[in-house]
């Protein structure tokens, strides 16, 4: 079925074993089983509509399954909650971002771990010391970080989610489409972050439209086709036209590749 | 990072008058202009008493906004408050009667009116249904119960340390004003402030985003309605101990009242910004504005008329007015300072 890339050697962070969901009368998930491991970035690809929003939301404790197990440290959970999914160290950037666009920058980045001073006081100052170093630090630059999120382009609004996700100390990160509004600079700023977050230990689960930045920072590319995972590959014995073959769904495995190169390079003769 | 293009006039304007204070400064300047016009009508108005009357009214209206502030800027709304101000009015009085000691009484019925304010929350947040028919339906349970509970006669004579908390003297002012002042403060806190201010506003904001960042975004919002039930109890320990009597009837289009001010004060019917100064200001403008109906004698009738002209305009006025011109101006100013 597919290759179990990076299995082996190191104990995943997190397991799905058959994991479904509908939506009404559309299957969005068909039985996904994935492990994501510590200290690599695993890049899921696949069409619009494949299911890799809805998976990410599984994990992160957004959406429930409808069937299926999730298992973290040896702990089995039927489902999660966004906080259990936090406090179990799991931190996501949605595709939606998911900011309170009324509020500040820093507010944003701090939502849900606000520091307090005197056990009552949102430390403002703190926060705001913090997220500008933050931001630093992911190359994102905003006009002040008081400045309601609302009055920001998209891609400083990706930031924004990008730095929030940091901030919860997770030891899990998910981006759901994390580049897509950004610019040259900010695109690289934060592919440079999620290359580092993997070489620091982390265990990254990115989704990207970008073939050319998935092939940049992953180490695993995982392809969804209408729900299910078609295809688990390591990123160095992959080649772009490969990986597109099987989004697309004209490549059904690797023979088939194969033949495909081989025609192309016009090396096969019948 | 603060970008050194953006250090010009723009910045500026965007920190001397951000566009959350402009309505609050708006309406000093109408109390400033309704004040001298109605000082040049009636040589009455500027008097110590008047001004007086005109606080110690206006204190039971920001006591009951406060909390409704804080449910209008979490995206709620709650219409059950001048119930609750009977009902917990009639709870005191009932304490009393029993034998219960004034400050177990007014315990005994500010819990009545968190306790509905909490059952308001838990119905929204955990069923899911619109605030505004869970209210409704509230205002009219908790109005049928106070008068089940009086079998709709009004209970009155209660002890002196009771209706000092309506009608007693702290130097020039009383209880009700202190009361006012005290938890406009803390409100002001709590709301700007605090974690579950912070929560409140991203509630209206956008609920969504803060329970995927691990709120329990059910707890926050029953804690919210608790809130505003509370200080509409305590609106009724004010009425109840001012008349004397705990009238099932009380509170009368209280919510009305309460709705408004919050409204005209500058917080965001669609929620997540809330201004607890404005709510305040607003109050004493309703106040001044009652006030000068009496002074000009024109029927109390017209006060339902021009509530209704009143949240019809500050509504119109927040969407269509000034509010939304300023903010497309720093926004066209603040993408412009964006590097990519
Ligand atoms: N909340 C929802 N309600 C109904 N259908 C949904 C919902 N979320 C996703 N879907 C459907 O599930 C499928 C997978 O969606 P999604 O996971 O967002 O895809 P992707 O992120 O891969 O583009 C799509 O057909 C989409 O229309
Ligand atoms: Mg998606």
């Amino acid at each position: 079925m597919w290759d179990r890339a990076g299995e082996g050697k190191k104990i995943p962070f997190i397991r799905l074993r058959n994991i479904k969901k509908t939506f009404g009368h559309v299957v969005a998930l068909d039985g996904i089983n994935l492990d994501v491991y510590p200290g690599e970035v695993t890049a899921l690809v696949g069409d619009n509509g494949a299911g890799k929003s809805t998976l990410i939301k599984i994990i992160a404790g957004v959406l429930n399954p409808d069937e299926g197990e999730l298992s973290l440290n040896g702990r089995h959970f039927q489902h999660l909650t966004p906080s259990r999914a936090i406090e179990l160290g799991i931190s996501a950037v949605y595709q939606d971002l998911a900011l309170v666009d009324c509020r500040d920058v820093a507010s944003n980045i701090f939502l849900g771990k606000e520091p307090l001073k005197a056990c009552f006081f949102v430390d403002k100052k703190r926060m705001n010391r913090e997220s500008e170093e933050l931001l630093k630090k992911l190359k994102v630059s905003v006009p002040s970080v008081t400045t309601p999120v609302e009055l920001l382009s998209g891609g400083q609004r990706q930031g924004v989610a990008v730095a929030r996700s940091i901030k919860q100390k997770g030891r899990m990160l998910i981006f759901d489409e994390p580049t897509a509004a950004m610019g040259v600079r900010e695109s690289a700023g934060v592919l440079e972050l999620i290359r580092d977050l993997g070489d620091e230990g982390f265990a990254v689960f990115v989704i990207s439209h970008n073939l050319h930045h998935v092939f940049t920072i992953a180490d695993r590319i995982c392809v969804i086709r209408n729900g299910r995972l078609v295809k688990d590959l390591r990123t160095k014995s992959a080649t772009p036209d490969q990986v597109v073959g099987f989004i697309t769904g004209t490549n059904r495995d690797i023979a088939d590749t194969a033949d495909i190169v081989n025609i192309k390079e016009g090396s096969i003769t019948t | 990072m603060t970008m050194p293009r953006n250090t010009g006039i723009s910045r500026m304007k965007i920190r001397l008058l951000p566009g959350n204070i402009l309505p609050q400064l708006l309406l000093i300047l109408l109390i400033l202009i309704m004040a001298f016009f109605l000082s040049i009508t009636s040589p009455f108005f500027l008097t110590w008493d008047n001004l007086r009357n005109i606080f110690d009214h206006s204190a039971l209206y920001i006591i009951l906004a406060l909390g409704m502030t804080f449910v209008i800027s979490s995206g709620g709304i709650d219409l059950s408050v001048g119930a609750v101000t009977a009902l917990s009015g009639v709870c005191m009085a009932v304490a009393m009667q029993s034998g219960l000691g004034v400050g177990i009484s007014i315990l005994s019925g500010v819990a009545a009116g968190a306790l509905v304010g909490a059952a308001n929350g838990c119905i929204i947040s955990l069923f899911k249904i619109n605030p505004f028919i869970v209210t409704l339906a509230f205002m009219s349970l908790v109005r049928g119960l106070a008068l089940v509970i009086t079998g709709g006669i009004p209970i009155y004579g209660f002890p002196r340390s009771f209706t000092w908390w309506g009608s007693g003297h702290i130097g020039p002012l009383n209880p009700p004003m202190l009361l006012a002042a005290l938890l406009t403060v803390l409100a002001a806190l709590v709301l700007n402030m605090s974690r579950f201010g912070y929560y409140t506003l991203a509630l209206g904001g956008n609920e969504e985003a803060l329970r995927r960042s691990g709120v329990s975004i059910n707890l926050y919002k029953i804690m919210v309605y608790l809130l505003c039930g509370a200080t509409a109890a305590l609106g009724g320990l004010v009425v109840t101990a001012r008349l004397n009597t705990a009238e099932p009837l009380a509170g009368w289009m209280l919510e009305m009242d309460s709705i408004a001010a919050v409204v005209l004060g500058g917080t965001s019917m669609k929620g997540g910004k809330g201004s607890i100064a404005g709510t305040a200001i607003a109050c004493l403008l309703l106040g001044i504005l009652r006030n000068g109906l009496v002074i000009l004698s024109i029927p109390s009738y017209y006060q339902y008329l021009l509530i209704g002209v009143i949240i019809l305009s500050a509504v119109i006025f927040a969407e269509a007015g000034w509010g939304k011109g300023l903010g497309s101006i720093n926004r066209k100013k603040e993408r412009r300072g964006r590097t990519v």
